[in-house]
């Protein structure tokens, strides 16, 4: 039962993402395309792309994605399809709604004790792991193609990513602006 | 997202003091799940309990859920476009990149040097290499961190 399993994952998804949105990225690709196999890299990637160029958090709106995508790659029509993404949407919700409460009304006192503090500490670096084994696993023949199936393909997304990440993160250029820049040299070089 | 939250709860409907939001922001921020829910939360719980979280929950969460749908069910009719899918086939590595990026600032952030780089170079490579859940490697992480907060830095100094 798919709307089962899909609540179970994102509900996991929800109570160990820890590290903000990014964070939150190596869990959901980890148990939708490696675990479950509901989606395949490239989707996963699309997914990611349209996330980030949508307002909102980008761990809501890939729940929201891959929820219906999962669903729509299982052979459902359009309505079960949005009852998946409804399904991953409210199962992210759960647990923090659960946790904010409880801290709300219990712990909010002891958030910032020495034990608790520590955990968190202890938490940071690991979140660092997470997001390198992401990007590691994002460069893949899906997203750049390999040398030898298609030379001029993997050279030109190589060159995207060094010019994206360059762009970005020494330039300072505005990633959406960046994804748009992506998009038309895809479309001139890559059609 | 932070100054458009501050602006709306602090600043022009008064609902929390300033220092109690940078409190709510901390832990928002170091608890799991998403930022913007989880201090949506907070805010709700705080003024009208179970029913408050329940309400900026969904408020916050529904704008985005109801924006992706439409992207979603209208791309899914446009995928195998040539013009579509060659624009994505520009676009996927800029998004490889776009997640590479904020690894390396996020371990600026973590304070990660030589001492204790092996922790971030460990972990992804399990994930990575052996496909080890980022689950275990998240509650190790926690584990370990309360155990050497605890019992191993109080006997450094």
């Amino acid at each position: 039962m798919i709307f089962l399993d899909l609540f179970f994952t994102f509900f996991k998804i929800g109570l160990f993402g820890f590290g903000g949105g990014y964070g939150m990225l190596s869990l959901i690709q980890h148990e939708t395309v490696e675990r479950a196999h509901w989606l395949s890299t490239a989707e996963f990637t699309d997914i990611v792309a349209i996330s980030q160029m949508t307002p909102g958090p980008i761990g809501i709106n890939s729940a929201t994605y891959c929820g219906y995508t999962a669903v729509h790659n299982a052979e459902y029509g359009t309505l079960m399809s949005v009852l998946g993404s409804a399904t991953a949407t409210f199962a992210l919700v759960l647990p923090s709604l659960i946790l904010m409460i409880l801290i709300s009304k219990l712990f909010i006192r002891y958030m910032k004790t020495q034990p608790v503090q520590s955990v968190f500490a202890g938490l940071r670096p690991a979140v660092v792991g997470l997001l390198a084994a992401a990007t590691l696993l994002l460069c893949n023949a899906e997203n750049f193609s390999t040398p030898t199936v298609n030379p001029w393909q993997f050279f030109i997304s190589t060159a995207l990513f060094i010019a994206t990440a360059f762009g970005t993160g020494y330039l300072r250029i505005n990633p959406i602006r960046m994804i748009c820049y992506a998009a038309f040299a895809g479309l001139v070089l890559l059609y | 997202m932070i100054p458009l939250i501050e602006e709306e709860v602090v600043n022009r409907h008064k609902w929390v003091a300033k220092e109690e939001m940078l409190d709510l922001i901390a832990i928002a921020q170091s608890c799991p799940g998403v930022f913007a829910i989880n201090i949506a939360i907070f805010i709700g719980y705080k003024l009208r309990k179970v029913r408050g979280a329940l309400a900026t929950s969904f408020g916050t969460a529904l704008p985005s859920f109801l924006i992706i749908l439409a992207i979603a069910i209208f791309f899914s009719a446009f995928k195998d476009n040539p013009v579509i899918a060659a624009m994505f086939r520009g676009i996927r590595p800029a998004v490889v990149a776009l997640i590479a990026v904020p690894t390396f600032r996020m371990a600026q952030r973590a304070k990660i040097g030589w001492t204790n780089c092996w922790i971030p170079l460990v972990s992804a490579l399990l994930i990575w290499l052996l496909g080890v859940s980022p689950i275990y490697i998240i509650l190790v992480a926690g584990l370990a961190g309360y155990l050497y907060g605890m019992y191993i830095k109080p006997t450094e100094s």
